[in-house]
């Protein structure tokens, strides 16, 4: 869903660097292990690869959208995106500008990226009103209580709620899909350029969930914003997204445009999981197998290909080679699977 | 969930109230509907007037004493609540005695409110290597029986009201530590918390505004039960001769000394112990009425 028409174009922004051109954040190589600590001495004793050498792109103004089965490492992610949990390796490029000491600062970048999180209840002080939730980093960093305070209506009837009857209230005087409009006012609040968004439907019920994601699009447009748009649902992202990126135990399995991606899938995992998004139409059930089992522990997962005890063209090379991301068709699509790699061993590769 | 019922008009009516003084007029007000908390409340309040105003409501001496008229029972012309061994008059210590039992009771538990709850948001909030530094530390404390910690405090610092509020205060802050630890863990890994974390505002901001607001409740509350229980150790202490020394007038010491008289006039040796049992009753029906006044949730 481009809203490419609606959106002013990008340069307009003053905080744009980089041009058009420049892609909005650029990651690479982002790493994080975690140590599983047993016994009384606090032995290591195993290693959850939970994101383990994430590398994309987002450009601007797009929606990308990442998929996966719950525990791939899609929620990881967007805390190591945050800076919420610290990554063990990472490169981070903010419109050109490396996060470091050379750099943007974690501070900037926090400016400029925000997120919204699955939980509309947990992620609002049950303590705290509306008003003050949205207002809450803006004041903290020093701004005047009166312009906040201006600054928070225009938020809160952005989001479709009204100032007058809203602002005072305790989150838990209101209803899931108005706690979410709130936990996006709050984002919008330091008016960021990026929005991770968490899993930032997937609570709510199907007619609120529409509404959530028409004021996403309203919202991308009149701000001009980029979406990284986090996801179990198969119909929601590919509604909202341009581009999609797939993670499978830790890795990108496969990225390229939504409609590509969708169409032809080409890692075995995406074909599968698009193969378990049930059909609206009963006429058009699906036939392929579904995927079976469990994904493999992501406790010291075996070398080689990660999909490889799940997947039915499995060889013995699979088991030796960790495939990379490499182009399908030169269009920005790409999948690892080594039978998409001419001279990788498999005997489905392209020769 | 009464409040979504209000209309437009008038939440808008409500607007300007501060947040702040709006929260607290609604604990206030739930406060005055729950009759045990406002009878104990207005118990307290009482001895409290009794205690500043003690000059007033007594003959002021509380260490005259006569010879001719010692253990007199209650009810005796000139002495409504009879004297002690001494001779001196009961109405009048009692009185005096709520002076100092007053502070020995809230004032060891300001202590390890500030102490104890400090350490305690650190250690939560910090989590992992400082955590376990400062928890570990409160373990040995703990290690200690209360009261043998308190005697103990005392006897090297000897006898008074400093050493008696500064031997409990001690006592307290590993509980207390504890209790806000274990508060503040839980709210340190609500998402809200990581929100705040993410728009870029500094860890002392959010411990003030985000934390300290959401653990104020329990700790608190149990601040205010540890208020009673000061109380009594406080008299403990007296009792056993570490705490305010004779003549003063302190319930603990009082009951101390009257317990010889307990075959001649027992109703007159019981009033200390009375005067401490109303009073950290009171402490405890305020901060049971209070947990229950704070709970936000089911507003």
């Amino acid at each position: 869903m481009a809203d490419g028409a609606l959106a002013s174009p990008a340069a307009a922004d003053p905080r744009d660097r980089g041009g058009p051109q420049q892609p909005l954040l650029i990651v690479n190589g982002l790493k994080k292990h975690f140590p599983i600590r047993s016994g009384v001495m606090g032995q290591r004793t195993g290693t959850v690869h939970a994101v383990d050498g994430v590398s994309f792109q987002v450009r601007k103004g797009e929606v990308l959208g990442v998929v996966g089965e719950s525990g791939c490492g899609k929620s990881t992610m967007a805390r190591l995106l945050m800076q919420i949990l610290k990554a063990d390796e990472q490169e981070l490029i903010f419109d050109g500008d490396p996060l470091g000491p050379r750099g943007i600062s974690v501070a900037e970048l926090r400016r400029q990226m925000q997120m919204v999180f699955q939980d509309s209840h947990a992620s609002l002080n049950p303590r705290m009103t509306i008003a003050d939730c949205i207002g809450f980093a803006p004041r903290m960093r020093g701004e005047p209580r009166r312009k906040v305070a201006a600054r928070v209506d225009s938020l809160l009837e952005r989001v479709g709620l009204a100032p007058a009857q809203y602002a005072h209230r305790y989150p838990h005087e209101m209803s899931g899909g108005q706690r979410q409009r709130i936990n996006i006012a709050r984002a919008l609040a330091l008016e960021p350029r990026l929005v991770i968004l968490d899993e930032a439907v997937s609570a709510l019920d199907k007619s609120v969930e529409a509404q959530i994601l028409n004021l996403l699009n309203s919202l991308k447009a009149e701000l001009n914003l980029t979406y990284v748009f986090i996801s179990h649902d198969l119909n929601v992202v590919e509604y909202i997204s341009d581009r999609i990126l797939v993670m499978y135990l830790g890795r990108v399995v496969e990225i390229g445009p939504v409609e590509r991606v969708y169409s032809s899938p080409s890692h075995p995992y995406t074909r599968a999981l698009l193969a378990s998004k049930p059909s609206h139409d009963p006429r058009r059930r699906t036939l392929a197998p579904p995927i079976t089992g469990d994904p493999p522990n992501p406790i010291n997962p075996p070398p080689g290909c990660r999909f490889r005890a799940r997947c039915q063209f499995a060889e013995a090379v699979c088991e030796h080679v960790l495939p990379e991301l490499a182009s399908v068709d030169g269009a920005g699509h790409a999948a690892a699977c080594l039978m998409q790699q001419s001279g990788s061993g498999h005997s489905k590769a392209p020769a | 969930m009464n409040k979504s019922m209000i209309l437009p008009a008038d939440a808008a009516a409500r607007a300007p109230a501060p947040p702040g003084r709006r929260r607290a007029n609604r604990v206030l007000s739930r406060l005055r509907r729950d009759k045990t908390t406002v009878a104990a409340m207005a118990v307290f309040l009482l001895i409290v007037a009794l205690a500043i105003f003690a000059p007033l409501v007594t003959g002021g001496e509380p260490y005259a004493g006569s010879a001719l008229e010692r253990l007199k029972p209650i009810g005796t012309p000139g002495h409504p609540l009879g004297t002690d061994e001494l001779g001196r008059d009961m109405w009048t210590r009692l009185v005096y005695g709520a002076r100092l039992s007053l502070i020995s009771g809230a004032a060891p538990v300001l202590i390890a409110l500030l102490l104890g709850g400090g350490l305690g948001v650190v250690a939560g909030y910090a989590g992992g290597r400082v955590n376990t530094l400062i928890m570990r530390t409160m373990d040995i404390f703990y290690a200690f029986p209360a009261v043998l910690l308190a005697i103990a405090v005392c006897a090297v610092m000897g006898p008074g009201l400093a050493s008696t509020i500064i031997a409990l205060g001690i006592v307290f802050i590993p509980s207390l530590v504890r209790v806000t630890e274990t508060a503040t863990t839980r709210i340190r890994s609500m998402d809200y918390i990581e929100a705040a974390r993410c728009s870029g505002v500094n860890d002392l901001q959010i411990i003030v505004h985000q934390v300290a607001p959401n653990i104020l409740g329990p700790v608190l509350v149990y601040a205010a039960s540890l208020a009673s229980l000061s109380i009594i150790l406080a008299a403990g202490l007296s009792f056993l001769g570490l705490g305010m020394p004779p003549p003063n007038a302190d319930w603990g010491q009082m009951l101390n000394s009257l317990r010889q008289a307990i075959y001649v006039q027992p109703w007159l040796a019981a009033l200390p112990g009375m005067m401490i049992f109303i009073t950290s009753a009171c402490f405890n029906l305020m901060s049971d009425g209070l947990r229950a006044a704070m709970d936000v949730q089911d507003g």
